[in-house]
């Protein structure tokens, strides 16, 4: 097998693996937010924290709720880092510098996952388990009860209430992440992953000299990076490192767990809805642009012009042998696709042409399939962009669902779309304005430039990979990219919720053969058209000074 | 009165004190007698001023769509400019790399000169679309107007477009106004041209339009011809009246005193109960029939004849002859219309007073999709709440004050001109020729107000690609010359690019002007097949469009004196 059927056969069965799991894990995900009945345990959780799980809550009272719970994660967390020295199991490293500790605490809260630190060297057990893995499990269920919430608001109907988002967070977390990190985190033991408390040890190599290994419970953090689409791994390798992901087919199996929850949640959308093809037509569009955008990876790695890549036969630079190039291109897109930013190879040293896709499916916004939760949503403000748009070619007030897209609707569709340009394109504008910042560019010329512009569009975006190459543990990056997260995470979710509140208080107008039909192919061009235009209009300029400038000839 | 300022129809109209139809209209002339009128309207707002302002649109209130439309425009405006003022560092930075190339009148050592930022702002941002908007909704008002329907806001006009539910008066909508003659059905073995002769003959001084019909129906079907009264000059025509509830004609023999004919035709009771009275009987089979046409949602009119042959013998014989059935006549095309409005997913819904049995008989000869029988004004009103509750939006005609509550509720009422001023308040349009018909046209025209909208805005943003095509390698193709990969056009030079571009910007709004004040052709369709179509034009049209446009000017302007 020739590596470029190997590459093929590897991306064949991932789809077909969730082509196989969307529909039962996405009705299993649609009975946890449509089910009357309380588990044992989340009743316990509920009369801990004083809930009444009962009540319906109203999109602003969900915002709160959201923003609240956010804020306390982000407080508790940063003085756990600061604290660190102070703490049991530290392995000896001290508290982090508080422009450090504020970004990962933003990083973290906000799903990026985006790291200025080197986990290993930074981080002892109790911040790795107590402090990140517990945000990697209620950042992604924030997504996803957000993604919940405007779901409700296409299918309830004159209604002001959205549900409970402290009923959405508990069982995402009690009923889906968990029982499958459980299971998970043991396959990955089984395929060699470690965990255990064992701390430094030093070993003797082959070459005679001593190497400081550090172990670690590792798996139990590695299924939720990958699961909760969030990316921070335990060591600075990421799923590069052979304890984090040692062979093919745990690279396999991350790739699919990462993809899993975002590719499902539009089957729970159709099912909540009441109409599963409009699920399937939003997978299609995900699809669609995902395929795309691994293919072009895996295509610009293995055939590129530039004198290494030809003589090798493909782009092998930055990539971890044990995977090979197309195993760690299809990780990249994969990555980049959604907001994870687990990496398993140096996007850095990608061709520049492959690079420009990682940059360009993040640029799209982290809807195919994007995120937990902020996948789904952010495709479904997509959706209803492209509905105006379509709605009114045809003749009517544009409708979808049964509900009017009207200036309400559009406003807050708007501003969502603009939100992210404006920080990457931003933090971009100014790093590469102000000498210094810019000074921390590895590389010069073009090649520097998308070092910055990709660090601002992962960031802005939620994704949290990095370049490499610019060393960004600086105050000023720091600081920027921190409120860059932040922004990116939460101004978003208050769109969300209020389009949310507003479709909810519509009633739902019936279809007839003169409304706009959601779930034929022509709709799912007309998404994926919609959102591929908006995003060329908009990162045009910037890519082409960036990777286009250096990989086009 | 003579109206035709407003509504353009030459015959004066009779406008008396008391009563609904007391209302006149400023600009209209009183044509003979005195009139003395009590204006309650306050200067400025009347009928005429109201209409001039809506051609003028002067104050023009923006339409729902319109708004949500202008806030994309205005949040893609800002995604442009972001681009655009995120462009020069980006600039400034690449300019570095390359110290040894020269500086050119596009880029020069800080960035990207004004003047050329300028021109690709003005380019990306949606300039086409946010030109046209103010056009294609005055363009639409105008198209009703020419239409002779006032509309009194944008809002109902783009309310039409959205119409779930229409509905349709039954009678002078769906019907002809009046019922006309369909069949002759002798009874009692009467030959079938003899009942037409007795029919036409007893309906000749009948001047109401069921009568002319009867006699237009002899003379098509059986080839009687219409006689004047002057040929028969011993003829005596009874008119109808209430109480008798029949008409005809008596003619008398000739040289036979008190001898002659008595022809009658009226409802079957008052004819029935004549010919009994003149010593005669029905034939078994008329209730027969009679009661057929009542069930088939006709009207049945019998026809009897008393002969009666001389005073002297006074021998008088009474005989039934047999039924006329007189019934709706449903227009010409109006199940086609109906078929289309049906692909286009609204619902018809037919208004009318009759029995549930006619009703129904209509509804299904006219293909509406159902109707409301025995409807009083209240009914109409919970029918249209009924449905605006069920998330539709609702249009309807009316014309009295009866009618002013469900045009009130209605989404989209449409007043007739000759109905009463209470109606027309109620509604939110006025029909000046009255023809009820027109809602359909109207609900095309809001479609057509949408659909230009959208396509346009979709053509202006895909314009933005080709600009792209041209700006970008023209500004950098000198620092990193793998970007003039992306001169797919192959035009001449980084100016005549820019230039081109902008000459393009410029002259695709006056090439849209017209297609603005026309609107986008409209076919009546399903949604699927509309937006295919509007995507195919507008979409791809508007992606490809630009590079041929560019291109061509290129190929001009590159002869300019000044352009490298």
């Amino acid at each position: 097998m020739n590596t470029t059927t190997a590459g093929v056969v590897f991306a064949a069965s991932l789809a077909v693996a969730l082509g196989l799991t969307y529909r039962p894990f996405g009705d299993y995900l649609a009975r946890v937010y449509t089910s009357e009945r309380h588990l044992r345990a989340e009743k316990m959780t509920y009369r801990l924290v004083g809930v009444d799980p009962d009540t319906d809550q109203r999109w602003s009272i969900h915002l709160r709720a959201v923003l609240a719970f956010s804020c306390v994660s982000a407080l508790f967390l940063y003085v756990f880092l600061r604290l660190q020295g102070r703490l049991p199991f530290n392995l000896g490293f001290d508290g982090m510098a508080p422009g450090q500790a504020f970004n990962t605490a933003a990083s973290f809260v906000t799903n990026t996952n985006w790291q200025s630190y080197a986990g290993e060297s930074t981080l002892g057990y109790l911040a790795q388990m107590a402090g990140l893995a517990v945000q990697n499990f209620a950042s992604a269920a924030v997504g996803i009860s957000v993604a919940i919430a405007l779901v409700r608001g296409f299918s309830r109907s004159h209604t002001d209430r959205l549900g409970n988002f402290w009923v959405d967070l508990v069982r995402t977390v009690v009923r889906v992440l968990l029982p499958i990190s459980v299971i998970g985190a043991v396959v990955l033991v089984a395929g060699g992953v470690v965990q255990n408390f064992h701390g430094v040890r030093t070993v003797s190599t082959i070459v005679g000299g001593g190497q400081a290994i550090t172990g670690g419970p590792v798996a139990s953090q590695e299924i939720i990076k990958e699961l909760g689409t969030n990316g921070g791994g335990f060591y600075n390798a990421n799923s590069a490192h052979p304890f984090e992901n040692p062979t093919v087919w745990t690279n396999w199996l991350q790739i699919y767990l990462l993809l899993a929850i975002p590719f499902a949640l539009p089957r729970a959308f159709g099912k909540m809805v009441g109409d599963t093809r409009q699920g399937l037509a939003i997978v299609s569009v995900m699809a669609v642009l995902a395929i795309t955008g691994v293919f072009l990876v895996n295509g610009f790695q293995l055939a590129h012009h530039g004198t290494v890549p030809t003589a090798v036969g493909a782009a092998t630079e930055g990539v971890e042998t044990r995977f090979g190039v197309s195993g760690s291109a299809t990780f990249a897109a994969a990555t980049t696709l959604t907001s994870t930013g687990a990496v398993n190879s140096a996007h850095d040293s990608y061709t520049s042409l492959g690079g420009a896709v990682l940059l360009l499916n993040m640029m799209l916004g982290e809807i195919a399939p994007g995120g937990a939760g902020s996948g789904l949503y952010g495709m479904l403000v997509v959706a209803v962009l492209a509905v105006f748009v379509g709605g009114l070619m045809i003749g009517r007030t544009p409708e979808y669902l049964g509900k009017k897209i009207a200036a309400r609707e559009v406003k807050f569709a708007a501003l969502y779309i603009l939100t992210t340009p404006a920080l990457a394109l931003g933090v971009t504008a100014v790093a590469m304005a102000l000498p210094g910042e810019r000074a921390n560019m590895l590389n010069s010329g073009a090649h520097g430039l998308s070092e910055v512009l990709y660090a601002a569009t992962s960031v802005a975006n939620n994704n949290g990979s990095a370049f490499a190459g610019l060393t960004a543990n600086t105050a000023w990056w720091n600081t920027v990219l921190g409120i860059s997260m932040l922004l990116a995470r939460f101004l978003p979710v208050v769109f969300v919720l209020g389009l949310a509140g507003s479709l909810a208080r519509q009633r739902t107008a019936p279809v007839s053969s003169g409304t706009l039909p959601t779930h034929r192919p022509l709709f799912v061009g007309l998404v994926t058209g919609v959102a591929f235009v908006v995003v060329a209009l908009t990162y045009f300029p910037a890519i082409a000074l960036g990777p286009f400038a250096e990989g086009l000839h | 009165m003579d109206e035709s300022a407003i509504t353009g129809e030459s015959a004066p109209v009779i406008r008396e004190s008391g009563g609904d139809r007391s209302a006149v209209t400023g600009g209209t002339l009183v044509l003979s007698d005195r009139i003395v009128v009590e204006i309650t309207q306050r200067p400025g707002e009347s009928f005429i001023d109201r209409m001039i302002g809506l051609v003028e649109g002067a104050n023009r209130q923006k339409t729902p769509n319109e708004v949500a439309l202008n806030i994309l425009l205005a949040s893609l405006t800002i995604v442009f400019l972001l681009a655009v003022v995120s462009l020069q560092p980006l600039a400034i930075f690449s300019r570095a790399q390359q110290p040894g190339i020269p500086d050119n009148a596009a880029l020069d050592a800080d960035g990207v000169t004004g003047i050329v930022l300028a021109a690709l702002v003005v380019c990306l941002i949606p300039t086409t679309i946010g030109a046209l908007l103010s056009a294609i909704g005055i363009a639409g008002m105008d198209r009703l107007v020419q239409r002779n329907v006032l509309a009194m806001s944008g809002r109902a006009v783009e309310a039409a477009g959205d119409v779930d539910t229409l509905l349709l008066d039954k009678t002078g909508t769906i019907t002809l106004g009046n019922r006309e003659a369909w069949a002759f059905i002798p009874v009692g073995g009467v030959d079938e041209r003899a009942l037409a002769d007795a029919a036409q003959l007893s309906s000749l001084a009948d001047e109401t339009p069921e009568g002319r019909s009867i006699v237009v129906f002899a003379k098509t079907t059986y080839g009687l011809r219409e006689r004047t009264a002057g040929e028969l000059p011993t003829a005596t025509f009874v008119p109808f009246t209430a109480q008798t509830r029949m008409s005809g004609v008596d003619l008398a023999t000739p040289g036979l005193r008190g001898g002659g004919r008595q022809i009658r035709k009226g409802s079957a009771s008052a004819v029935l109960a004549w010919v009994r009275e003149s010593g005669g009987s029905a034939p078994p089979d008329t209730d027969h029939v009679v009661d057929g046409i009542s069930a088939s949602g006709g009207t049945p009119l019998v026809v009897a004849e008393v002969l009666t042959a001389g005073a002297a013998d006074g021998g008088r014989t009474a005989r039934v002859l047999g039924v006329v059935q007189l019934r709706d006549i449903v227009k010409a095309g109006m199940r086609e219309r109906f078929d289309e409005m049906r692909s286009m997913g609204i619902r018809t819904i037919m208004i009318t007073g009759d029995n549930p049995l006619t009703a129904r008989t209509i509804a299904e000869e006219a293909g509406v999709d159902d109707f409301l029988a025995e409807a009083t004004p209240q009914d109409k009103l919970d029918l249209i709440r009924r449905e605006q509750a069920g998330g539709r939006l609702v249009a309807m005609t009316g014309d009295g004050t009866n009618d002013a509550p469900a045009l009130a509720q209605a989404d989209v009422g449409v007043a007739m001109n000759t109905g009463t001023s209470a109606a027309k308040e109620a509604g939110n349009m006025v029909d000046l020729d009255s023809n009820p018909t027109k809602l359909i046209e109207i609900v095309e025209i809001g479609k057509q107000l949408l659909i230009t909208r959208g396509a346009l805005t979709t053509f202006s943003i895909a314009n933005d690609v080709a600009k792209y095509f041209a700006i970008i390698p023209a500004l950098f193709a000198a620092v990193y010359p793998g970007l003039d990969t992306f001169n797919l056009m192959r035009l001449h030079s980084p100016q005549s690019a820019i230039l081109s571009a902008v000459v393009f910007n410029a002259l695709v709004i006056i090439a849209l002007i017209p297609l603005a004040l026309r609107g986008v052709r409209y076919t009546p369709g399903n949604a699927m097949a509309m937006l295919r179509r509007n995507l195919c034009v507008y979409g791809l049209g508007g992606l490809v469009v630009p590079f041929v446009g560019i291109k061509l000017i290129d190929l001009v302007v590159q002869f300019l004196p000044g352009i490298r």
